[in-house]
């Protein structure tokens, strides 16, 4: 069979020792800064995306997937042990999961988490698997108005998952897309809004962006008020669920890596959106709704499991069309193209080592987290307790070698300076970064498709809804556009959103 | 008689999204606009600068209704020492040299918090600067010099 051809050559690539170090080193690296404060994800890959030129493309995509889901497992440590999230995403799990940890239960809350998400990994896994190679099909006949609209669904996705304002929002992603025009025309070399600046004519740089926008006003807004965290933790026992939880668990894992694997196959969606998911489905159909912010199984379960599945088919679009669907894809992509590959549906056949090697590596990762994580809680903890000012001139070193190493360009180190500001400024407005970013990245894209669909249809607009496919990703995203404006819907939104 | 009151956080975010919107707008006007069939490299950005407008005019408007809640502090010793890092990095990594200008910017850094003492810096900015070189500069090869010419090596 060809899946499990393509599986076996995964794992052979993935299993070999130098990738198996990469993934260890990536998901130790995720786990740790998942725990330490005021770190993302997203600032991390983009500090390290510079170092990974001198790895294999298929290691160094290897690793930085690790520091992704990684990340997640680290983030509910802290959320469960002291109702602080590092992720976004386990921002649901906290509500629950601390509750737990302060009636004495924070080993058995830790357990939950880490046995639903590597379950939920696992399915996602093979669901990536399975799916990836249909859609890699189907994405080959996408033309210029199918990529378009696929665009746009990804960016109205990314709106309705920001915090607050959705005009903001929407802001942001115009400013984002207007940012990534900077430099040249691609189709009459034309420069424009360089500034009559010699280094723009390439465009400003995405790890720049990133890292100013992620790192640098993260770590601004930590040091608007520094209080001590007061890190109390007891000691974590009885780790082991007892009968009565896994009772309590199996079907909120069951459905939490249903409800993520859907979510996380929408472009623009994501880990997020399916952590709120479940844990709204949850509450609603249990027998005991009560339980729910007073320490419910079912409440860690669910959305753990579904933050970890959204993770995982997140990698979909990225590896089937070359679209990200979120700030961590698009560095992904970032990387790809740094290492001389074209992100899209050809990455299947032309690289099959690396697309299978990729995936299989998603479940040796995993297995690795529950493996190392639970004996390494105590490590964990202590790191807890370091405080935030030993941090940061450390990441703002990283951050300034990262961005100088990527083409040794002294002028990318100012606009990292200027990202910064921008970020902390922009979040001062509660504006949030994520969908600029996407747009950023999207922007070129998007301008370069629109422009060659109208070509194709001789100026003709129509195109994008005569199309079936174009049409129905339109409709997609109107519908994601609506759903949002509704006043209903913002209201429980804001609800929702209010809990981190 | 109520007066009309704006929220500040608000007004600025309209008048900054409008802002940008006209710069982008303005440059993209001296730009080949050319026809939806064809479009020049103005047409795609002219259009989303509109709608930067469009959208910064929406939130001010809405900045009259919604509640108002404060900005909040500004970690101006934050701006003031952390922003520079880099910069001065960029200024100084070929002049000094790698280890020398990495030291600095870390120690740089490093007094943004009021938390930070001097002893406790050094020592920290040091150890930073030691493991950096050994990663970046010795295991991952990056091509640094690691003493720079202003230093006569």
């Amino acid at each position: 069979m060809d899946l499990l051809n393509n599986l076996a050559l995964g794992f052979a690539t993935a299993a070999s020792p130098w990738n198996l170090l990469f993934c260890l080193t990536g998901v130790l690296l995720g786990t740790l800064i998942g725990v330490l404060p005021g770190i993302g994800a997203t600032a991390t890959i983009a500090m390290l995306l510079p170092i990974t030129f001198q790895l294999e493309p298929v290691s160094s995509l290897i690793m930085l997937a690790g520091i992704y889901y990684g990340a997640q497992y680290g983030g509910s440590t802290t959320a469960i042990l002291i109702n602080m999230p590092g992720e976004s995403s386990s921002a649901v799990t906290a509500i629950d999961g601390y509750q737990m940890a302060r009636r004495g239960r924070a080993g058995a809350a830790l357990a939950i988490a880490a046995i639903g998400s590597f379950f939920a990994g696992t399915v996602s896994t093979v669901l990536v698997a399975v799916f990836a190679p249909p859609l890699t099909a189907i994405a080959l006949q996408f033309g210029s108005a199918e990529y378009f609209s696929l665009m746009i669904v990804g960016l109205v996705s990314s709106i309705a998952l920001a915090h607050g304002s959705v005009v903001k929002a929407l802001g942001m992603v115009v400013l984002g897309l207007l940012l990534g025009l900077v430099g040249t025309d691609i189709y009459t070399g034309t420069p424009r809004f360089n500034l009559g600046i010699l280094e723009l004519s390439d465009g400003l740089n995405f790890v720049a962006l990133a890292v100013g926008v992620f790192g640098i006003a993260e770590i601004l807004r930590n040091l608007e008020n520094e209080h001590e965290r007061d890190v109390v933790i007891k000691k974590v026992t009885n780790l082991w669920p007892t009968r009565e939880d896994w009772k309590a668990m199996t079907a909120p894992i069951l459905r939490g890596t249903v409800i993520g694997s859907a979510l996380g196959i929408l472009p623009g969606g994501g880990a997020i959106l399916a952590s709120f998911a479940s844990y709204t489905v949850e509450k609603r159909i249990s027998n005991t709704p009560g339980e729910f912010g007073k320490g419910a199984i079912a409440g860690v379960a669910g959305p753990e499991s579904a933050n970890n599945a959204g993770a995982q088919t997140s990698f979909i679009p990225m590896l089937t069309l070359g679209i990200p669907a979120n700030p961590v894809m698009a560095l992904m992509i970032g990387a790809m193209i740094i290492q001389g590959i074209v992100p899209g549906p050809n990455v299947a056949t032309e690289q099959p080592a690396l697309f299978w090697g990729i995936i299989a590596s998603m479940w040796i990762g995993n297995l690795m987290l529950i493996l190392l994580n639970l004996p390494l809680i105590g490590l964990w903890v202590k790191l807890l307790t370091i405080p935030y000012y030993m941090l940061f001139p450390a990441i703002i070193a990283f951050c300034s070698i990262g961005v100088y190493s990527v083409n040794s360009n002294v002028f990318d180190l100012y606009a990292v300076a200027f990202f910064g500001l921008l970020g902390y400024g922009l979040a001062k407005l509660r504006c949030e970064p994520a969908p600029l970013l996407l747009g950023f990245v999207l922007g070129p894209l998007l301008e370069e498709h629109l422009r060659r669909a109208m070509i194709m249809s001789r100026g003709d607009p129509s195109t994008f809804v005569t199309r079936p496919i174009s049409l129905i990703l339109l409709l997609l995203a109107a519908a994601v556009l609506v759903v949002v404006l509704l006043p209903s819907i913002r209201k429980k939104r804001d609800e929702v959103f209010v809990e981190d | 008689m109520k007066s009309l009151s704006f929220s500040a956080r608000d007004l600025i975010c309209g008048l900054l999204f409008i802002a940008v919107g006209l710069f982008f707008g303005i440059q993209a006007y001296g730009l080949e606009i050319g026809t939806a069939f064809r479009m020049g490299p103005g047409y795609f950005p002219l259009v989303l600068a509109a709608i930067l407008v469009l959208l910064g005019i929406i939130v001010i408007v809405q900045s009259t209704q919604l509640e108002h809640e404060p900005m909040g502090p500004i970690a101006w010793r934050g701006l003031l020492f952390i922003l520079p890092a880099p910069i001065f990095f960029g200024l100084t990594v070929r002049g000094l040299g790698f280890v020398p200008s990495l030291f600095f910017t870390g120690l740089l850094a490093a007094f943004a918090s009021t938390k930070m003492r001097p002893g406790t810096a050094l020592l920290l900015v040091g150890g930073l600067t030691l493991f950096s070189v050994i990663v970046f500069s010795y295991a991952l090869g990056l091509p640094f010099r690691r003493f720079g010419p202003w230093l006569g090596m």
